[in-house]
């Protein structure tokens, strides 16, 4: 089997600082990986690199493109990269305001995608909106209600849904359950876990919260001071820690 | 005016922009920046425009100017005069016999040849302003035809009011490769836009020009299940009766008596001249 | 189908002076197809440990893990999550599930894993839940609100969902009434019938007499006090 992503040697600096730096990881389709590490240990500056939204100073993305196979994306053209984002991959922010277009009604934000890779049917651009507000537990009457009426944990469904909408094969999650109230963070990863197992997505998912790790990733990845000291089974990773830094981070984690 | 340089710019200005407008013409439906200049006339009274007409003008050509296809209102007649003035041009109100056209917020009804060339103003150049904000993020989307936002906008009118609701200023795809703000013409206007005469759109402010050679392939956005339609009040005209043209609407009392009537005046009176006669008109109008 | 070689087994706490606890040394076993085979010993004997370390769940620090031909000790995580799908089925003794998923998903679940049509795991998880006398009117609710007991047979029925060809079971009959262990021993029993290997920890003695073929002490893996 070809891995969807394999990430070779990436690594980032900001002037002398260490952004990340030796970072190399295969992901298998309908994998999920989760990366972990406190605030500054390069996670964030990672899936930036990896998804293009950052230059990387070095190493290679390699994507297994449909239609030409495995291609490093950091060589990639700005057009097919952009194309890319539009189709195989997807990006969800942590804050939904970053990923959504807040003056657009929520079926415009869904149909946006659709609209970017050629769709011209108005009946079925809102059709699929529709579908897609049901699928992230929305109600289909709020279609036409802009992003500013809905509460956070609603406007973070609208940005996975109008993220999902084109299928892609590859989502980036930027702490996605990041600043919303716990019941509302357990029904948003219940809802992802739902999406990535039916849709057989992969993800990489970057969070500092192990509970969302052990709902949501096969594969853990643990970063400090940009470098990956761990990297395993998730549970195992959680269970039966090896690095030093590992064993802190989740022998830290209050028992509830 | 003899202090003047003829049409009011330096000679070196008008190369300036006469370089933006033949990069413009070269690249239909491209914004290409230039160095907007300070007119005598507040922005948003047409300085992008007036300056495309001094870069084009020559002392051969006639002028002419319609606001909203009116030839008579303060803005058309100030700016007549500023060229009568700087340039000493000859200046008619006749769309035949004009060389050169600037225009706000209309197409003449007649047919213009190669011979002419229609200069528009333009408030904001950017068809995808509305949606994003960023300029840097604008240009991107423009050079990669990054276009679905723009079927983003047309999908909020639909889903808000039932239908393609932007009655103006309606975006367009310029020979398959730009899309174009042309300017706040009625949508009415837009079929038009594929026309034998040279095109060329001025924003002052904004610091754009940009163009459409004749004969260039320019279609309306739209639907399969929402084509575009040129819409006007489903009217005759009341002057002079015609049928096709785009139409003005005048309140005449407060009683709910209104009259509609041509906004292109020129073509208005031609038509009385020649005859026609609309429901309030009279033999002997003009 | 199940064959450790060597195995050891040592936690590092490198937060607590970097203390070495050895916990496990020199662990042989071979369970083969159709054989069930109880771990004993004490508590803290490390009965445990050794389930979680054929589970991948624990990395071993030397020696061969084997099940179903991948050694688990060195495998991708990739290679242990298909293992865990397909061969080795663990049945442990707490239910730990996503919120708001209706008990009868749950117990289905490992049967859509492997890609086995809805209609027919549905009704899968349905015979099993039935057999294990968890009322149809629960079926549709999260099992998060359940008993223990409950929980504990939605668990077991989970667990005996999809036919694996390896099984680990810690303690499958604990806290069960006599007409739902009677199930799960029959169910242990019909899994070695169709060649499943299988290592349990049974407190229950007459469940592990009835259903194990042979015992084995890990207090013989236990580290020499240093």
């Amino acid at each position: 089997m070809t891995p969807l992503l394999q990430v070779k040697g990436i690594e980032k600096h900001y002037g002398a600082r260490i952004g990340c730096k030796d970072v190399s990881f295969d992901l298998y389709p309908g994998e999920v990986m989760g990366i972990v590490g406190e605030s500054g240990s390069g996670k964030s500056t990672l899936l930036n690199c990896l998804a293009g939204h950052l230059d990387s100073d070095a190493g290679q993305v390699i994507f297994d493109t449909r239609a030409d196979g495995p291609v490093d994306t950091l060589q990639m053209s700005e057009p097919e990269r952009r194309m890319l984002g539009r189709t195989d991959w997807a990006f969800v922010h942590q804050h939904a305001r970053d990923g959504l277009r807040m003056s657009v009604s929520a079926g415009g934000n869904i149909g946006e995608r659709l609209m970017a890779v050629g769709d011209r049917h108005y009946g079925d651009i809102r059709d699929k909106a529709i579908d897609w507000l049901g699928r992230v537990e929305i109600a289909e009457s709020r279609v036409d209600d802009r992003p500013t009426a809905f509460s956070g944990g609603m406007q973070q469904r609208l940005q996975i849904a109008r993220n999902l909408v084109t299928g892609p094969r590859l989502v980036f999650m930027d702490e996605p359950t990041g600043g919303l109230d716990v019941s509302v963070q357990a029904r948003l990863l219940d809802l992802l876990r739902g999406l990535v197992r039916e849709m057989g997505l992969s993800a990489i998912i970057v969070t500092h919260d192990l509970a969302v790790v052990r709902l949501l990733a096969d594969r853990l990845m643990v970063m400090k001071d940009g470098h990956v000291v761990e990297a395993g089974l998730t549970d195992q990773v959680l269970d039966d820690p090896q690095h030093a830094y590992t064993q802190l981070l989740v022998s830290s984690v209050l028992q509830v | 005016m003899s202090e003047y340089n003829f049409a009011y710019l330096d000679e070196q200005t008008k190369r300036m922009i006469r370089r933006a407008i033949l990069k413009g013409l070269a690249v239909p439906g491209y914004q290409v920046p230039f160095a907007s200049r300070e007119m005598p006339m507040p922005y948003g009274w047409g300085t992008g425009g007036v300056q495309v007409s001094a870069a084009t003008l020559t002392p051969e050509d006639t002028f002419k100017v319609i606001d909203q296809g009116a030839d008579d209102t303060t803005n058309a007649v100030s700016i007549r005069k500023f060229f009568e003035n700087t340039a000493g041009v000859a200046v008619t109100e006749e769309t035949e016999k004009a060389t050169v056209i600037q225009t706000r917020h209309r197409i003449p009804e007649a047919e213009l040849t190669e011979d002419q060339i229609l200069v528009y103003q333009v408030p904001i150049p950017e068809p995808l302003r509305f949606l994003e904000p960023r300029e840097t993020e604008t240009r991107k989307m423009h050079s990669l035809e990054e276009y679905g936002l723009m079927h983003v906008k047309l999908y909020e009118d639909i889903s808000q009011h039932g239908d393609i609701a932007t009655s103006y200023a309606y975006p367009v795809m310029v020979q398959d490769r730009y899309v174009m703000d042309p300017s706040p013409i009625p949508k009415f206007d837009n079929p038009k836009l594929e026309m034998s005469a040279i095109q060329l759109f001025g924003a002052g402010r904004e610091q754009r020009i940009y163009a459409v050679p004749p004969h260039t392939k320019v279609v309306s956005l739209d639907f399969e299940d929402y084509p575009f339609e040129a819409t006007k009040a489903d009217h005759a005209c009341d002057l002079c009766g015609a049928e096709n043209s785009y139409l003005d609407e005048v309140i005449l009392d407060d009683a709910g008596n209104r009259m509609f009537v041509c906004s292109d005046t020129d073509y208005c009176r031609s038509r009385r001249a020649a005859g026609h006669v609309g429901r309030l008109g009279t033999e002997d109008a003009a | 189908m199940i064959e450790l070689e060597n195995v050891s087994k040592s936690f590092t706490l490198h937060n607590q002076g970097s203390a070495v606890i050895p916990v496990m040394e020199r662990a042989n076993l071979k369970v083969n197809p159709g054989e069930c085979v109880a771990l004993t010993g004490a508590s803290g004997a490390g009965k445990s440990t050794l389930m979680r370390v054929i589970y991948g769940n624990y990395l071993a620090a030397s020696g061969r893990v084997m099940v179903g031909g991948l050694d688990v000790a060195r495998a991708e995580p990739r290679e242990i999550l298909a293992l865990r799908r397909e061969t080795l089925g663990y049945v442990s003794q707490f239910l730990r599930v996503v919120p708001r998923v209706p008990t009868l998903e749950v117990v289905a679940e490992p049967l859509l894993a492997v890609g086995v049509d809805k209609a027919k795991a549905l009704d899968k998880a349905a015979g099993l839940l039935a057999r294990l006398n968890i009322p149809e009117r629960l079926w549709a609710l999260s099992p998060t609100t359940f008993s223990g007991g409950e929980q504990q047979r939605v668990n077991i029925a989970r667990g005996f969902a999809h036919e694996y060809p390896a099984m680990l079971l810690d303690e499958p009959t604990a806290s069960l009434d006599v007409t739902n262990r009677e199930t799960v021993l029959s169910l242990i029993e019909e899994a070695k019938a169709r060649d499943t290997a299988i290592v349990g920890i049974f407190h229950d003695v007459e469940a592990r007499q009835r259903v194990c073929d042979r015992e084995v002490n890990v207090s013989q893996f236990t580290p020499e006090a240093a």
